[in-house]
């Protein structure tokens, strides 16, 4: 079910704004799907286009030079605010496979890992001088390596970046987590016997 | 030696990799019809079961209308098909639900207390970032994305990393009219709205262990707008003799085994922390925000903020943009601000106490002409209490509108939003851009400040309001 990630160069879109919470990213509005799809055209809909509903030109989305690029650089804190995991797929389905930016919410971030995208995390002035060079020269490439734990950008930047080996090596093969925990299985039910003894009371099954 | 969230923690290990991942077992799940959709679709395409139907509790709540005609009428078709789609995947599961009509109803992080889901000691998840309300019984309680709610549904476990430890001691006396809100409130402006990032955050001090479980909650319930996933309060007797009598308390016959289990959770007198943080009540007033982030919160006697004063440019350029948003002026005093609409209810504020406090400041008053004002009970219990309380006719003679439980107003999904322009004073959490609707304006406080703005139309001083 999830997608790999390994590797990409790609335009490096600049997002200059810290604390991007995930209602920014996907309104309330577009949550009422059942489906995973089809949200990209919700992302950052209150910054994309105006109150009547025309394109903001200014908005880097909506720029010819940063069309296609699947790497958003943005501020630090993204992602704070609802658990939605809307907001990861609204990014995906816009096109995006990861972020850079100098921190992120928890849940965000885990949401993005069960899915494919990578959330890195660059010091605040390396995405400083990364934001600065995608500004000045919009359409600019970035490649992000995951085995090299790199990101390589417009004027010879060059940095690494650390994450966690559980969720780089889920990432590098794609997988499916929850086929790997059931093969915890039998731990699992031991865990309950050994739990029934000692707090009985927290199997009382929810009443109708 | 070890803090309450590390102890919890422990007697939940299932399995322990080298590189600091822990699969967690995981006691409770509360479901909402938003977030687990996907991860029913997930379960099934993958041919996988619910491990344990009867750790699970679901409820309708983020897209009902709050009007009385609700069971009947819902006009819009993707509500109706999300809350169609959790029917019928609860019954096909075989997982409670309080459905849209159940008596029991109510937003999820409210219906979970209630059925004395939340209790000390155990974890318990949702997909919803303010499940770290629960938290105020001395539990891991924590928000969690799709995904994880499928694995959650399949395994009853989750993979997790231990956080690091904070905490906050709140100590003093807090003065009439000052809420737990209001300390929240100051916590976030303090650390700012990532303050908490990557951290389980306890609250102690003498404040926290006199304040009642519904303040308590409002305190955890906030915490993640500071960043962190976790907030906790230590178990005492306040906790206990909330859980007693509920429908799952471990009741008569496990009641003295779990007491004696709660009685070891309190973090140890030498625990270590890897940060700590101290407010004082006693000189506490209550606060309000003017930006478009929670850690913008002022007391309520002070004005907006100049962003050419802000030496740091990130930092005014982020200060020009709410203000812009907010259509707000630097300098303006916060009790000259006019609001439109007021909204007292949440998961944040939504709770018995808190509408006893909001009908207080409301008894004998007149909404302000040209403002509508919603009071929304957190649950159908919290309304049924209320009402026996004689509560709904306080607000309904002062001009406000009494409604059926849900999140309502405090995020743009059901019929009650903002339009676009319109500023609201409002008892929730968050304050984002378009949060209660595109456009929207939010100010953030206590139901007292709230029930005060109602009464007079403009953001006001509680305190001089109910003199
Ligand atoms: S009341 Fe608001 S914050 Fe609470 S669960 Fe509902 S939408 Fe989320």
């Amino acid at each position: 079910m999830r997608e790999k990630f390994v590797s990409i160069t790609t335009v490096g879109v600049p997002l200059d704004r810290g604390n991007v919470d995930t209602d920014a990213i996907i309104p309330a509005r577009y949550l009422k799907t059942v489906k995973r799809t089809g949200l990209g055209e919700g992302l950052f809909f209150a910054w994309r286009y105006d109150a009547d509903g025309s394109a903001r030109a200014d908005f880097p989305l909506n720029r010819p030079e940063y069309r296609g690029g699947r790497a958003l650089v943005a501020g630090e804190n993204f992602g704070c605010g609802s658990s939605r995991e809307h907001a990861v797929w609204a990014l995906m389905d816009f096109g995006f496979r990861a972020v850079v930016a100098p921190s992120y919410s928890d849940i965000f971030r885990n949401n993005c890992l069960k899915n494919g995208m990578l959330p890195v995390a660059l010091k605040a002035p390396e995405v400083r001088v990364l934001m600065d060079a995608l500004l000045a020269a919009p359409g600019s490439e970035i490649a992000i390596d995951l085995p090299e734990q790199s990101v390589t950008g417009p004027g010879g930047i060059s940095c690494r970046f650390e994450i966690d080996p559980f969720a780089k090596s889920c990432l590098l093969e794609g997988r499916d987590e929850i086929a790997l925990t059931l093969t915890y299985g039998a731990e699992i039910a031991r865990y309950e016997r050994e739990r029934k003894q000692v707090t009985p009371w927290l199997f009382r099954d929810v009443p109708e | 030696m070890a803090t309450m969230f590390s102890k919890i923690w422990d007697r939940h290990l299932v399995t322990e990799r080298d590189d600091g991942n822990v699969l967690l077992y995981i006691d409770r799940h509360l479901v909402h019809e938003v977030t687990s959709p996907q991860a029913f679709e997930g379960l099934v395409l993958a041919g996988r079961s619910v491990r344990r139907t009867g750790a699970m509790l679901a409820v309708q709540d983020h897209n009902v209308p709050t009007t009385p005609d609700r069971s009947t009428r819902i006009d819009d078709r993707e509500s109706r098909e999300q809350i169609r789609t959790l029917r019928e995947n609860a019954l096909g599961a075989g997982i409670t639900l309080f459905d849209i009509d159940d008596p029991r109803q109510g937003i999820v992080h409210i219906i979970g207390p209630e059925s004395g889901l939340a209790q000390p000691g155990i974890t318990i998840v949702c997909g919803d970032s303010h499940t770290g309300t629960l938290g105020a019984f001395g539990a891991i309680a924590f928000g969690i994305g799709t995904s994880e709610v499928e694995h959650v549904l399949a395994t009853q476990t989750l993979w997790q990393r231990k956080p690091l430890q904070m905490r906050v001691v709140v100590s003093g006396a807090l003065a009439p009219f000052v809420t737990p809100k209001d300390i929240i409130l100051a916590v976030i402006a303090k650390i700012g709205a990532a303050g908490g990032t990557g951290h389980a955050v306890e609250f102690a001090g003498d404040t926290i262990r006199r304040m009642s479980m519904e303040g308590r909650m409002t305190i955890c319930n906030m915490t993640i707008e500071a960043g962190a996933r976790f907030g906790l309060i230590a178990p005492d007797e306040v906790t206990y003799a909330y859980v007693k009598g509920r429908p799952l308390a471990p009741g008569p016959e496990h009641e003295a085994a779990a007491i004696a289990y709660w009685e070891g959770l309190p973090s140890d007198p030498g625990a270590g922390w890897d940060r700590e943080e101290a407010l004082s009540a006693d000189a506490l007033e209550p606060h309000v925000t003017w930006g478009t982030s929670p850690q913008d919160a002022l007391p309520v006697g002070g004005r907006v903020p100049d962003p050419e004063a802000q030496p740091d440019p990130k930092e005014r350029a982020r200060m020009l943009r709410a203000l812009e948003y907010m259509g707000l002026a630097a300098g303006t005093k916060l009790t000259d601000i006019p609001v439109d609409k007021v909204f007292i209810g949440s998961c944040t504020n939504g709770r018995i106490e808190d509408l006893r406090a909001a009908a207080q400041v409301a008894r004998g008053k007149r909404v302000a002409k040209g403002v509508t004002a919603l009071v929304v009970p957190g649950s159908g219990l919290v309304r049924k209490q209320a009402e026996a309380e004689g509560l709904d006719r306080v607000f309904l003679e002062a001009g406000f509108e009494w409604r059926l439980p849900g999140c309502s107003m405090c995020l743009g999904m059901n019929p009650d939003k903002l339009k676009a322009g319109e500023r609201c004073a409002s008892t929730s959490n968050r304050n984002f851009e378009g949060r209660q609707g595109p456009g929207g304006r939010t100010h953030l406080m206590s139901p007292q400040m709230a029930a005060a703005a109602a009464v007079t139309g403009r953001i006001a001083d509680v305190r001089e309001v109910a003199r």
